[in-house]
């Protein structure tokens, strides 16, 4: 709502960097490849296919997946009013995992758009029932949300590896488990465009949002059908959270840190902080994603190690930092 | 006028409001008071559709309050109620912005910004509509909620234990300000008070509870008697005058 034409020149730089990355991600690889070689070479047929079957798909599936992800935590922040909320700690990941395990043993001729809604909709139904939860539970402390949260995952992953052990699917499950983007070819990432629609969503009713974050009775006093946004924002992330999953694999505390940092310097005022939220987790993504390429050249670091490594650095510094805040 | 007529919320077998039937008029302060647990807050839910009635009706002017659009009373009427959660971490200005939600849909006009300007100023609060509201002290946070639901610039103003942990200077500055809104802006306040002597100085009328019921309502000299308020509060209090307001003594 407020005008935000200062930081725009701010916005613009950020957008500059995160683009520099991503070319810069375009041209990291075990085949070597350079704007200027490609030039020389007059568009050698063996680059360029490497080129628009594996880079380009890939640092696109980065952007897509970071921003969609930095956004779900983002808006679960808002719901369930708690900073600790993201699609891993209130059990959205787990039961999206369940859910395509389910699906794959029950109908394992299932097309791709009815596995990702099964599991979209076991996201949906799972993090539903966490917040109806935590209506009933009367809370003493903000932590304790995250922690009802992680133990529900935990219930639901013990259930999932049950089944992927029983019926040898724990690679499947493990690849879900772990982003990585190393897999990511043309053909096979095109999901992910879903989770953008779901991002700009999020942006359309960034308002609503805001208010649901000021809690159900002010919601209501200002007019706000509480219910509806609820079920519209679980709708976002839980869709966003299965479309990452199947395609790359969960990319853990994203949607716990980037919201975070945006909130410290910018508020919760949604339709200010987006914009920065999908930006950086796109930027985040991308970073962790390049430094995991070249650490370990010729082999690669899955980026949601990279980024289990970073953003619980980041995250305890958070924590730590003025507790007071979180409350 | 808000009217309510034959209002009960149960839970289970336990009636926490009991068909209760009220008006209260247009314009002034009228305040509910009444022992913990004689129902003022649920009441209030009740009045302003926070809580969806068990049975009973109510009505704000012409709007039935379980059937109009929630959008179409939210400028009529606001609540705002005590809330210790955690909230969006919103500068004061921005707060105040989203009270014009229900006219603007987000998207400020200029008639809106103006609003925003106005309930700033009123509740003096420029100097801060830059800060977070997490990081004000109470009185400052509650000043900024009230500068919000001003801007939403309804006719009704409910609000549940407005002076709650708010200091002594707080909650006269606080009931003053309640006080010239009602005056020089023609709004018409419901407040839930714990105190008498606050509800006594500042309200027109005052609605007493007790067990869900309402038992009397009158001017502050009707209900400020030693015999009523013992049928209300079940002690006695003795009632001076000082300068034309009474004041109970309930300390002893």
């Amino acid at each position: 709502m407020a005008k935000s034409c200062p930081v725009l020149p701010h916005f613009a730089l950020g957008v500059l960097v995160v683009a520099a990355l991503a070319i810069w991600s375009v041209f990291v690889g075990v085949t070597d490849m350079s704007i200027g070689e490609l030039w020389r070479s007059g568009w050698n047929d063996e680059q360029v296919q490497v080129l628009i079957e594996s880079r380009l798909p890939r640092t696109i599936a980065l952007v897509l997946a970071g921003a969609a992800m930095a956004t779900s935590g983002s808006i679960l922040q808002m719901l369930v009013r708690n900073r600790f909320a993201e699609p891993s700690t209130v059990g959205t990941a787990e039961a999206a995992k369940l859910g395509f395990l389910i699906v794959l043993l029950l109908f394992p001729e299932a097309s791709i758009p009815a596995r990702l809604a099964a599991a979209a909709a076991f996201a949906f139904l799972t993090t539903a029932f966490f917040m109806r939860m935590l209506r009933d539970v009367p809370l003493q402390s903000t932590l304790v949300v995250p922690l009802v949260g992680i133990l529900l995952g935990g219930v639901i992953n013990a259930a999932a590896s049950f089944l992927a052990y029983r019926y040898d699917l724990m690679q499947s499950l493990a690849s879900w488990s772990n982003g990585d983007f190393s897999m990511i070819l043309r053909g096979r990432y095109e999901l992910l465009w879903l989770s953008l629609g779901m991002t700009l969503l999020a942006y359309v009713y960034a308002d609503r949002f805001t208010v649901a974050g000021l809690g159900e009775n002010i919601s209501t006093n200002l007019g706000l059908r509480y219910r509806s946004v609820l079920t519209l924002g679980l709708i976002i992330v839980s869709v966003s959270t299965a479309v990452v999953i199947v395609t790359a694999g969960m990319i853990p505390f994203l949607g716990l840190v980037v919201p975070n940092l945006v909130s410290l310097t910018m508020g919760d005022n949604v339709r200010r902080t987006l914009p920065w939220v999908a930006l950086l987790g796109a930027g985040l993504v991308l970073a962790c994603d390049i430094a995991g390429r070249i650490l370990n050249a010729p082999y690669e670091i899955p980026v949601g190690t990279m980024l289990g490594v970073i953003a619980s650095g980041l995250f305890l510094y958070l924590l730590l930092r003025k507790h007071d805040r979180l409350t | 006028m808000i009217a309510a007529r034959n209002l009960t919320k149960a839970y289970g077998a336990k009636r926490v409001v009991d068909d209760v039937s009220l008006d209260i008029p247009r314009g002034g302060i009228t305040s509910v008071i009444g022992p913990n647990g004689a129902g003022k807050s649920t009441l209030l839910a009740l009045l302003s559709r926070l809580l969806p009635p068990t049975s009973g009706s109510v009505h704000v002017d012409e709007l039935d309050v379980a059937t109009a659009p929630g959008d179409v009373l939210a400028r009529r009427l606001s609540i705002l109620r005590q809330d210790n959660h955690m909230t969006a971490r919103l500068t004061v200005r921005e707060l105040v912005e989203f009270g014009r939600f229900p006219h603007s849909k987000g998207r400020l006009s200029t008639e809106d910004a103006q609003r925003v300007d106005e309930a700033i100023r009123y509740l003096g609060l420029e100097d801060l509509s830059d800060r977070f509201i997490d990081e004000m002290s109470g009185g400052q946070r509650q000043r900024a909620f009230v500068a919000m639901v001003l801007s939403q610039d309804t006719d009704y103003l409910l609000m549940d234990e407005p002076l709650n942990s708010l200091d002594m200077r707080h909650a006269a500055e606080t009931m003053k300000l309640i006080r010239k809104i009602a005056d020089e802006l023609d709004k018409s306040f419901v407040l839930v008070l714990h105190d008498i002597n606050f509800a006594s100085h500042y309200s027109d009328r005052i609605v007493a509870m007790r067990e869900g019921a309402v038992i009397t309502h009158g001017t502050p000299d009707e209900i400020m008697q030693t015999g009523v308020l013992r049928e209300i509060f079940e002690i006695d209090i003795p009632i001076h005058e000082l300068d034309g307001r009474r004041i109970g003594l309930f300390y002893r």
